[in-house]
């Protein structure tokens, strides 16, 4: 959809229209301010410039309703501003539940992307319009951002953590994307395209290409067993280790009795740092595996780990929440 | 180059000169705080992080060492408000006497640390030289130990680089009170220095739990 | 009643501070805070040349999409050492080292700071620091960018890292020492009379800066201390791979460096708020609020520093308490903007290039700080950010904001300093050029940014490039209006017109000695018995009040 504004990209996300009429909301503000201001200085500037030399002005030293009024207004209009972009900021960072993932792992200076059915793409991005996307973003190296203007965001991508961004594309075409941090000397060419296509096209090409050993879940489950975690990680619930099968989007219960979400996040520091939260019921006896995996490696195993979801839940010894999971 | 307790130039008063110099010194003081506590932040959030490995490294260092120089720091603040005291109540041959004292515990106190800083070398705890952390150590328990070791060289190094200023600052008081020149009325560098050596000693108080305390009670 | 006023005649005094004693020793050695301030101007117009010189081939490679002058390595260098030079060794330094140097004893009614001694220490640290710099730009440049996120600069990063991260650490004490400095100089050694809400609102403003330098400095020290450690003995603080966590970096940098923005624009407010009642001739609209300003602006700008990092990933909660901040932070500096503006009503404002600078000031700022908070709201954070446009938000702020405060500054008390005047309509000519060139330079800026263009970016979509060419020309004119200050400003100290003690005349009491000022400031110790910008109450300045036909007799308020 074309802009409000000419200069703006096309709209091409649901946060587009979102942010573009918060845009035109604050430069409306500001500009209502700036004219003001400047055509107060400007005529006061002429109107009381100076008669004769030794003119002096009017002491006049203030004026507290003045002030008052020059320090609520601005204020009350700052807090509708700030409210404003709250909101859509909150929404921004919250993704729905159904989204689609996809990974995103940046290094310097490309961009790989995987589809959840494995199919790489290298500074390329296909999605299908009209669905909640969520991209969880990594980086190999240092810090970059993946940034489509079409659709009014980014996020970074920092090495060390996962973070996520989601859209719902609107509109079919090809927009650009950008890394938006500055990660070194090609930093400015690291960038690509965003495919933005009907739902038919993108599950036909989605299952376009792909040979079987490039499917994560093949990959994932290779490692599990090369890595050993499959001695401990029991699919019976009989192992030193809790039963992965059905954790996945559930809640886990702590040792220390709190509760925490199976997320991607969780499940990479529990790979890197695996007594940071141990599951109830279990000893602190997994090593760490920092160090031993790569970013690729890792999300091949949350893939796999996903992939477990329907799998059978054993009666006891997987660690999750009894009733109901989501 | 001015004698101590002539009246500056640019002052018009004794008095405010005294004031200016004590202000000075409680703004300098400010502005260490921020300097130690970026490192006390880096501190804290690491060791929250990797709770395990910073307790083991910390159950590395030597705790009769470290108690024993807590005690001479502390000792040695006691003897440097007693030099301050000496010259306030205007006995200016005791001043001499306790500045002896505090130097000597503030020597003492390096004369461990460098102790210390032996054994760690000798133990491959030293980052930046190959650093090992117990044979058999994983690659991640090796890094986060090296973090636990560069944040305890990196504390304790720049205090005991305080310490090192705060001796070269006594030497020069003590040169002074041997030629009289503090006096009940005039004794501004003995306080100010006085509260760099407390500042110094605080700041010690807080290393002390945080790096050799982890976890001990279990 | 009409005069002729011929304007007097004046001439240099006999004594000053600058023919007191002679020979290189007298200045490197001196404990004078007014050759001190000489000192610095010599060391931050070097800087800004520099830095200057950096900026101009990154416009010229910037004329064509695919780079015009350099290769990616350089010009990430350009776009690194040009932040670098700019903000740590001209901007901050600039105002509070040169005008607050020379002006503060002279505007509270003393000798000369504090700590004389500690003051020359502070320039020889800042040269030092420089040295650092400098040296690291010459073996292999700097690469990072001036904000050294890790673990770039940290690990990866090919460049002179190291050395560039030690001058700059060493160059923070600098700056701590004189905020120590000022701080204790404002509070014990004011004359007689001068009480604190008699004192100038550049004092004031001064005071407010000092804050920053003496709690925010130290942060970035140690912060700059661990990257060289970091990256000299592979240490891992920073870097993920050995456990460490890059956000930590960005958290200690920007603890300081975003109160470091406050440093680099209080002095300049301060300036302004000397400049607007002198040319307007009455006193400056709500004196306590525009005080007290300065004063909420350095401690909530302690803060709002995670506003910088609303897309690293940080925790919701963190994002919007930062965001209220940051709008709070807002509010004190649009007071001041409509104080400024209030003051000019019925005033007597002359035209001169101080008071062209400051009004120049106030509107470049304005459009500087309302889209500081385009920036700070959230919903549009998002999309702006790390594009041009935070570039030409913080250009506004501190070109058409710092630099043009600065600027104005040296033109308003350059006959006090040189006992000189500058030519005027020379003068007037560059600050319009000035004023021009550089709204074409950064105004584009912001367009390009809402088009979507990132920062920091050597090559750049061919629909970007209209814009960068319109950016170019501006940054030719603006280049212009930089040199000819240099240039008359030099010749005005062997062939201008002696100023006199008080040619505008303005009402501090810095204006109440000779024009250069003897090297003790004040042939006698001033008792202060009148208030700030009093120009009804100041008989001495031979003005009056202009006639009133028609109103009749009434008391002001």
């Amino acid at each position: 959809m074309q802009a409000q504004l000419p200069i703006l990209p096309d709209q091409a996300s649901n946060f587009a229209p979102q942010v573009d009429s918060l845009m035109i909301f604050m430069i409306l503000a500001s500009a209502f301010f700036t004219v003001v201001i400047t055509a107060a200085i400007i005529f006061f500037f002429f109107k009381y410039r100076r008669k004769a030399e030794t003119d002096i002005g009017e002491p006049i030293h203030g004026d507290m309703r003045l002030e008052l009024t020059w320090i609520v207004i601005p204020l009350l209009i700052s807090m509708v501003m700030f409210g404003w972009g709250a909101v859509v900021y909150v929404n921004f960072r919250h993704a729905p539940q159904d989204a689609l993932d996809i990974y995103v792992v940046g290094k310097q200076w490309m961009w790989k992307i995987q589809q959840p059915n494995g199919r790489k793409e290298i500074n390329e991005l296909h999605v299908p319009v009209g669905r909640d996307i969520k991209l969880i973003l990594a980086s190999e190296d240092v810090i970059h951002d993946f940034y489509v203007p079409a659709f009014r965001v980014k996020m970074d991508a920092v090495p060390g953590h996962y973070n996520t961004l989601w859209f719902r594309p609107t509109e079919p075409g090809r927009y650009h994307f950008f890394c938006s941090q500055y990660c070194g000397t090609n930093h400015a060419v690291m960038g690509g395209w965003v495919t933005v296509m009907e739902p038919s096209d993108y599950a036909a090409w989605l299952a376009g290409s792909t040979a079987v050993d490039a499917d994560p879940i093949v990959a994932g489950e290779k490692l599990f067993s090369e890595k050993s975690c499959s001695t401990c990680h029991v699919p019976n619930g009989t192992g030193r280790g809790p039963s992965l099968n059905g954790i996945y989007g559930g809640k886990a219960r702590l040792a220390d009795g709190s509760t925490v979400t199976v997320d991607d996040p969780y499940i990479r520091e529990s790979l890197l740092l695996p007594n940071a939260k141990i599951v109830a019921g279990f000893v602190p006896a997994m090593p760490s595996y920092e160090g031993q995996l790569t970013e690729d490696q890792i999300l091949s195993l949350i893939t796999y780990i996903k992939s477990l979801e329907s799998q059978p839940v054993p009666a006891t010894g997987a660690g999750v929440v009894a009733a109901g999971k989501k | 180059m001015h004698r101590t307790g002539e009246l500056y130039g640019h002052f018009q008063t004794l008095e405010q000169q005294k004031d200016s110099a004590t202000l000075g010194m409680w703004i300098f003081l400010a502005t260490e705080i921020l300097f130690f506590g970026g490192l006390f932040l880096t501190y804290s959030i690491n060791r929250q992080t990797y709770p395990g490995v910073f307790a083991d490294a910390s159950k590395t260092l030597d705790l009769t060492l470290g108690t024993l120089n807590t005690a001479v720091l502390i000792a040695s603040s006691l003897t440097m408000a007693m030099a301050v005291w000496s010259a306030e109540a205007g006995k200016k041959k005791l001043i001499p006497v306790y500045l002896i004292l505090t130097l000597i515990l503030g020597t003492v106190f390096l004369g461990v640390k460098a102790v210390e800083y032996h054994a760690k070398y000798v133990e491959h705890h030293i980052p930046g030289l190959p650093f090992q952390f117990e044979p058999g150590s994983t690659a991640a328990t090796n890094a986060h130990a090296e973090l636990f070791f560069s944040l305890y060289f990196g504390m304790t190094g720049l205090h005991a680089l305080h310490m090192v200023v705060g001796v070269g600052l006594l030497l020069w008081l003590l040169r002074q009170s041997l030629k009289g020149r503090f006096t009940a009325e005039y004794n501004t560098p003995i306080e100010n220095v006085g509260l760099y050596w407390h500042f110094v000693d605080i700041v010690w108080i807080y290393l002390y739990p945080l790096l050799y305390l982890i976890d001990r009670h279990k | 009643m009409a005069t002729t006023t011929t304007a007097p005649v004046h001439t240099m005094p006999r004594d000053h501070y600058l023919n007191s004693t002679y020979g290189i020793r007298s200045w490197l050695l001196t404990t004078d805070h007014k050759r001190i301030a000489w000192l610095y101007l010599a060391g931050v117009t070097f800087f800004f040349t520099l830095g200057g010189i950096f900026a101009a081939m990154i416009r010229v490679h910037l004329l064509t999409p695919s780079g015009l002058l350099v290769s990616p390595e350089t010009y990430n260098k350009l776009f690194t050492m040009h932040g670098v030079a700019m903000i740590f060794f001209f901007l901050i330094p600039s105002i509070p080292a040169v005008l607050g140097n020379f002006l503060i004893p002279l505007m509270i009614g003393a000798k000369d700071v504090a700590f004389p001694k500690l003051n020359l220490l502070s320039w020889y640290v800042y040269i030092i620091g420089g040295c650092f710099v400098l040296y690291s730009f010459a073996t292999g440049g700097l690469d990072t960018g001036w904000t050294f996120y890790t673990p770039l600069s940290s690990v990866y990063s090919n460049s002179a890292v190291a050395p560039a991260v030690i001058g700059i650490f060493i160059n923070g004490f600098s700056s701590i020492l004189t905020g120590m400095n000022f701080a204790v100089t404002i509070h014990t050694m004011r004359a007689p009379g001068m009480t604190w809400f008699r004192l100038p609102l550049f004092v004031w403003a001064h005071y407010a800066t000092s804050i920053i330098f003496i709690l925010g400095t130290p942060v970035i020290a140690i912060t700059l201390l661990l990257v060289a450690l970091e990256r000299t003995l592979h240490l891992g603080f920073f870097n993920p791979a050995l456990g460490g966590d890059p956000i930590l970096f960005q958290h200690l940098f920007w603890f300081y460096s975003h109160p470091a923005v406050y440093i680099m624009i209080l002095p300049a407010m301060g300036v302004i708020s000397e400049i607007i009642p002198t040319f307007a001739r009455k006193p400056i609209f709500g004196y306590t609020f525009i005080a007290a300003s300065s004063i909420s602006i350095a401690v909530i700008g302690f803060f709002v520093w995670a506003h910088h990092m609303f897309l690293t990933g940080e925790s919701t909660y963190a994002a919007l308490a930062f965001s209220l901040l940051s709008f709070l932070v807002a509010i004190p500096s649009a007071v001041k903007v409509f104080n400024w503006t209030a003051t000019l009503y019925k005033g007597s404002i002359s035209y001169d290039t101080p008071m062209l600078y400051a009004l120049g000031f106030i509107g470049l700022f304005l459009i500087g700080g309302l889209t500081g908070l385009f920036l700070a709201c959230l919903g549009l954070d998002i999309d702006i950010h790390d594009t041009y446009f935070v570039i030409a938000h913080f250009h506004y702020i501190m070109v058409g904001g710092a630099i043009m405060g600065y600027l104005g500054g040296l033109h308003f008390w350059w006959p006090k300093i040189t006992g000189k005047l500058y030519p005027e309509f020379l003068a007037r000519i560059a600050a319009v050029t000035l004023f021009v060139g550089f709204n074409l330079t950064f105004g584009p800026q912001f367009l390009l940014g809402l088009m979507g263009m990132p920062r920091r970016y050597h090559n750049y979509p061919p629909e970007f490039q209209v814009l960068n060419v319109l950016s170019t020309a501006g940054a030719s004119i603006l280049a212009l209006g930089y040199l000819l200050p240099m240039v008359y400003f030099t010749w005005s100290v062997r062939y201008g017109k002696a100023a006199g003690p008080n040619p505008w005349p303005a009402t501090g009491l810095e204006w109440t000695t000779a024009s250069p000022p003897p090297t003790e400031n004040f042939d006698v110790t001033p008792v202060v018995d009148w208030e700030p910008y009093d120009y009804k109450n100041r008989p001495d300045l031979g003005l009056t009040a202009p006639a009133a036909p028609l109103a009749p007799a009434h008391g002001d308020d």
